[in-house]
């Protein structure tokens, strides 16, 4: 049961051969025997998970089922889950229970989804690793002394160990797809203002997109077709149709044109990544495909500009957090600038006060100029690059991330370090593209194999098309079903 | 691009930060390494070129002025750390 997708544990439900309750018991047995080595999981939410099935079950006995009802999943913990803790990996909300719930949670609801818990996550959103945060480090399933990519860490390790069959995640500069790289899954981010924001917890506002954590692309449709669609209550969802994200995924590849970045393949790229990725392309070819170089000239200012302009939304947000309206406050304030500064310095981890200092710095009288404003020229440059290619090509394909899984400690003693993990991913974000990634090969490092992702980037609103070619080449190829060796022995 | 121990502390000031002073000496050079490297966009000539606020150039969507949510004080201030009639509570601001 543990190795079905989404789409085959639907099927099992809709012929009988198990309900909603029996699976719902079966993975929250599973996650409460299991997650100690991997720390996946905030929060279990047993009691509203088996509620939530009962009541899916019920309404597959009276026809009115939707094509996820009674399907468990897990949900990142900064999505707003009325009644659940939802504490964006922050002591800062360890105690918030949300009032409310994150579009993305009503959606789920509506269509009868189960949820299972709140998965870990980098404080804030804020890293690429999953160690800021304040729950501790999420193993990665498929070496446990390595990190598991972040900020989405949690979810992706949880899919990636058959904790759940499928978990949302977020992705402000590579949230969703370095992690699912790094864990072995599929993941991908939507055109900014395709899925709601509304009750998904503030980082960087203006780059910030929830998306599907999947095993394969066919569920990532799946999952997508839920989540997505306007929403009145976030002033900058997308007011466009929202298409069946299934209906296209096996259009044949023939005569589809990728564009092959050169600065996604530098000099220094690991060699082992670069040959993964180059074997997936050729992979590509052999189902019709044709490639073709493209450039990306602004490539190496995504890091800069992306490092002026989330800080200083960031530093903006997460000024709500002010120890007097819900979230951690210091005990016996002597003043009100007392108990601003205490609940904040007390309440985030280092890397978000970091982060809000370096934005509160560039937003600081005089700076405006030199910093925000010329991170937001260069962001129309990065911008300009991919629609210049993508008017040559349909894709643009190039790894997901520099290196594979790295071991737990490694980088967080340099931020910088820590930052260039992204480099390839926050691009996307700048310009508000659509990405994918899609697990290509394993590399082999002290006798153990890690995953390798192939990053697919399409053009606005081509959710449809980046799904239909990651699922064609899952169909012809096996690396979405390699499980985690350690979690293979596990589940005897 | 270097910053010292005032730097830090007025930055922590502005946003209402409070930093454990033995902690300012490694602030301080995190935040001039990170500043070093933001600071490679100057290289890079700007100035004909339009700032891109959002991704595909949306505009703020209007709605009419009408009354859509019903008053929820209560629930939302239920996770508020102290409360009194309705009330946030905070440290006396005026003597």
């Amino acid at each position: 049961m543990f190795d079905k997708t989404l789409a085959e544990l639907a099927k099992g439900l809709d012929t009988g051969e198990y309900s909603s309750v029996e699976l719902t018991e079966a993975y929250l047995a599973r996650i409460n025997k299991e997650d100690g080595a991997f720390n996946s999981f905030i929060t279990i939410t047993d009691e509203q998970a088996l509620n939530q099935a009962k009541a899916a079950d019920e309404r597959r006995a009276t026809g009115d089922a939707t094509a996820f009802t009674g399907l468990p999943i897990a949900h990142k913990d900064i999505f707003c889950t009325q009644g659940v803790r939802t504490s964006c990996g922050s002591k800062m909300l360890d105690n918030f229970i949300s009032p409310y719930n994150a579009t993305v949670i009503e959606k789920f609801n509506q269509a009868g989804a189960v949820s299972l818990g709140k998965t870990n996550m980098d404080e804030f959103a804020m890293g690429s690793s999953n160690e800021s945060s304040f729950y501790g480090p999420v193993k990665n399933p498929w070496d446990t002394d390595r990190v598991p990519g972040g900020s989405s860490g949690g979810s992706a390790a949880a899919v990636a160990a058959r904790l759940a069959p499928a978990a949302t995640g977020t992705d402000t500069g590579g949230s969703i797809r370095q992690p699912a790289a790094l864990c072995g899954i599929t993941g991908i981010k939507p055109t900014y203002g395709r899925v709601s924001r509304f009750g998904m917890i503030a980082f960087a506002s203006s780059l910030d997109q929830g998306g599907p954590m999947t095993r394969t692309a066919e569920d990532a449709a799946m999952m997508l077709n839920v989540m997505a669609g306007f929403d009145k209550h976030d002033s900058t969802s997308l007011q466009t149709d929202t298409p069946d994200f299934s209906a296209d995924l096996n259009q044949p590849l023939k005569g589809l044109k990728i564009g092959l970045p050169k600065e996604y393949f530098p000099e220094n790229l690991n060699p082992a990544i670069a040959a993964r990725v180059q074997a997936a392309i050729k992979e590509y070819e052999a189902l019709g495909a044709i490639t073709k170089e493209v450039s990306l000239p602004n490539t190496s200012l995504a890091v800069p500009s992306y490092y002026i302009i989330a800080p200083a939304e960031a530093s903006s947000n997460l000024s709500r957090f002010d120890g007097v309206r819900y979230g951690y406050r210091c005990q016996n304030p002597k003043d009100l600038e007392d108990l601003y500064k205490r609940s904040r310095g007390e309440g985030f981890g280092a890397e978000v006060k970091r982060r809000i200092m370096v934005g509160t710095y560039a937003l600081s009288e005089g700076f405006y100029d030199a910093y925000y404003k010329k991170a937001q020229q260069i962001r129309r440059l990065i911008k300009q690059d991919f629609v210049n290619a993508l008017e040559e090509v349909d894709v643009i394909m190039g790894p997901t991330t520099p290196e594979p899984a790295f071991r737990i400690g490694e980088k967080t003693s340099d931020p910088i370090d820590m930052y260039m993990e992204d480099i390839f991913t926050l691009s996307l974000n700048l310009a508000g593209l659509p990405g994918m990634s899609i697990p290509c090969g394993q590399v082999t490092a002290e006798d153990k194999s890690l995953p390798v992702g192939l990053q697919i980037i399409g053009n606005y609103f081509a959710e449809q098309k980046l799904l239909n070619v990651a699922h064609m080449f899952q169909q012809a190829t096996d690396w979405h079903l390699s499980v985690p060796p350690s979690v293979v022995a596990e589940s005897k | 691009m270097s910053l010292d121990r005032s730097d830090v502390e007025k930055i922590a000031h502005l946003a209402r930060l409070q930093i454990d002073e033995a902690d300012i000496p490694e602030y301080a050079e995190n935040l001039s390494n990170i500043l070093d490297l933001v600071n490679q966009m100057q290289a890079c000539d700007t100035a004909a070129i339009e700032p891109l606020a959002h991704p595909t150039e949306a505009v703020q969507r209007l709605r009419v002025d009408e009354v859509t949510e019903s008053n929820q004080r209560d629930n939302l201030q239920s996770v508020a750390p102290m409360v009194e009639d309705g009330l946030f509570q905070v440290p006396k601001v005026i003597e």
